[in-house]
């Protein structure tokens, strides 16, 4: 089951120069949640910050809180490698892992992580295909094809295959539509849909569309501050700050 | 055509004159590149013409007769060559790889430039010279020849060339397959053992076996470390025979029949540096996944 998120004071850097500025907010478990703005608003920062990647970068810093669930990962002691495991990443451009087979791409969050049993691997490969929606394209081929060809809708479906099948609470998908066609753009949508049953998602797109397809809240992100986060219904309806309507009317950004 | 009827141009039709240069310089490149392989092939050939007569079973099996006695061989400098790359390989490829992996995953500070400007250096100085420094560091601490010291000589020289293969390799893997690592939880080393070094390992292995090759015909470093043996020795602190030093030995005697021998020697070294490296891509290539960068 997906797990809540608190955000309080989130500030992050790069070197010298702060990206996010005191970011608060509260994504509910088991919904989707969308993130606009426009390119360099901080709403990929921000992401990056909820399964501490930011510090994975050379020169940057966070400040503040973040809890996931009970989990304050911020807090001293907490390991950056188990807040990874519970909190999922699918990113921009489709990442499998170009020397591994399918199946190995899917299975690799739990053999790189020291888990051997071969039975539950191949049952946790093929339910984690199955809720990708990619099972049935690649049944046949599992340990035959490499990751890296399939087609990039079906690489970006792999990717968040593999990222379920570490069984996450929190799936974070950073623009997964975004180097997609129409048609592979529709079923990760579709996907989304059905994926917030049992995780809590945080997706960030440039796609307002698609926003208000998959998401039952939004957050809109403009230089480095979060200016609204309401249901998204409203957002795009009757947003409270006129920042936000500009910007989902098209009047800036 | 119908490009001609495009009224104003900035740019002139294409003149006769950019066609010739065009194809000069193409023809330029075919022929440098001709030129490359054709020392290579006439090196092979005129090895072959050579060496073939005098390569036979007893050549590969048997130790060297005494002067004046027919027959004999280089079995056991093929075997010592063997002993002292694979105690080269296992200092320089594990000290090489993971030198590598710290220059081009941690190594973006003073130290990782101290040790690129130093590998650099290493890999200009004369392979004698490191020949002279194991004799000083093992041979005269040992106060014996032994394979382990010429393994330890072969062993620097392919550092350098393995670790700054590695660096390279690793940098070319793009960050977001290491962040997709880590996204799933997988520890740092981990991630860059089984992931980063996984994408790079064509690379890598191309890397290593040219600075394998390479050890595998030095003489130079040899000459005060492993010494060369007239006899069998499989004892890694005995001094021991290798294909280089017995080819220079033979070659410079004034004996003709060691001149052939010299000449099959050289061909037999060639065809087994061939026969390593066509089988580490081989074995390492069947791992591989097709479609695989």
């Amino acid at each position: 089951m997906g797990v809540g998120i608190e955000v309080r004071n989130l500030k992050a850097w790069y070197g010298s120069s702060e990206a996010l500025h005191s970011v608060n907010m509260s994504i509910a478990a088991n919904q989707a949640t969308a993130l606009i703005g426009p390119s360099g608003c901080g709403k990929s920062t921000f992401v990056r910050c909820l399964n501490r990647m930011h510090e994975t970068i050379p020169g940057t810093k966070v400040d503040g809180t973040v809890m996931i669930g009970q989990t304050d990962i911020y807090a001293n002691g907490t390991p950056a490698v188990e807040v990874r495991r519970r909190v999922g990443m699918v990113f921009q451009k489709p990442n499998p892992f170009p020397t591994m087979s399918i199946y190995d791409n899917v299975a690799a969050g739990l053999k790189l992580n020291g888990f051997r049993n071969r039975h539950r691997l191949d049952e946790i490969v093929e339910k984690s295909l199955k809720q990708a929606a990619l099972w049935e394209e690649v049944k046949d081929s599992l340990k035959k094809k490499s990751g890296a060809s399939l087609s990039g809708g079906q690489q970006q479906r792999l990717c968040i295959a593999r990222a379920l099948a570490v069984e996450p609470e929190v799936l974070l998908m950073d623009e997964p539509a975004s180097a997609l066609d129409p048609i592979s753009t529709g079923k990760i949508e579709e996907l989304i849909d059905e994926l917030k049953v049992n995780y809590t998602i945080v997706i960030v797109t440039h796609n307002m569309q698609q926003a208000a397809r998959v998401a039952g809240f939004t957050g809109f992100f403009l230089l480095g501050t979060m200016v609204e986060f309401d249901k998204t219904e409203k957002i795009f309806t009757n947003p409270s700050d006129k920042r936000t309507e500009d910007y989902i009317t098209g009047r800036f950004g | 055509m119908a490009s001609n009827a495009v009224a104003p141009r900035i740019l002139e039709p294409i003149s006769w004159t950019r066609k010739l240069s065009n194809n000069l310089l193409t023809l330029f490149a075919v022929g440098s590149s001709i030129l490359v392989i054709v020392p290579l092939f006439a090196i092979f050939a005129y090895l072959v013409m050579k060496g073939v007569g005098s390569i036979n079973w007893a050549f590969l099996t048997q130790a060297p007769k005494p002067v004046g006695e027919p027959g004999g061989g280089m079995g056991n400098a093929i075997v010592g060559s063997g002993i002292i790359l694979a105690l080269a390989s296992l200092i320089g490829i594990p000290l090489g790889i993971g030198a590598g992996i710290y220059l081009s995953e941690y190594g973006h500070n003073w130290l990782g430039n101290a040790v690129r400007f130093t590998a650099d250096v290493l890999n200009g100085i004369p392979s004698i010279v490191v020949g002279i420094s194991v004799y000083g560091l093992v041979v005269i601490t040992q106060k014996h020849f032994s394979a382990v010291a010429g393994g330890v000589a072969l062993g620097i020289m392919m550092i350098p060339t393995v670790s700054r293969a590695t660096e390279e390799m690793l940098l070319l893997v793009p960050r977001t397959i290491r962040e997709a690592a880590w996204g799933l939880g997988v520890s740092q080393w981990r991630a860059t053992l089984s992931v980063t070094l996984k994408t790079a390992s064509a690379g890598v292995i191309t890397g290593v076996m040219l600075a394998f090759a390479r050890a595998a015909g030095e003489t130079a470093p040899l000459l005060f470390t492993a010494f060369g043996n007239q006899f069998w020795s499989f004892n890694v602190n005995q001094p021991t025979a290798a294909l280089p030093i017995q080819i220079f030995a033979y070659a410079i005697s004034p004996f003709d029949e060691w001149h052939k021998q010299a000449w099959a020697g050289a061909l037999v070294l060639i065809l087994l540096i061939v026969a390593a490296v066509t089988a580490v891509r081989v074995v390492t290539s069947r791992g591989m996944m097709k479609g695989a960068s």
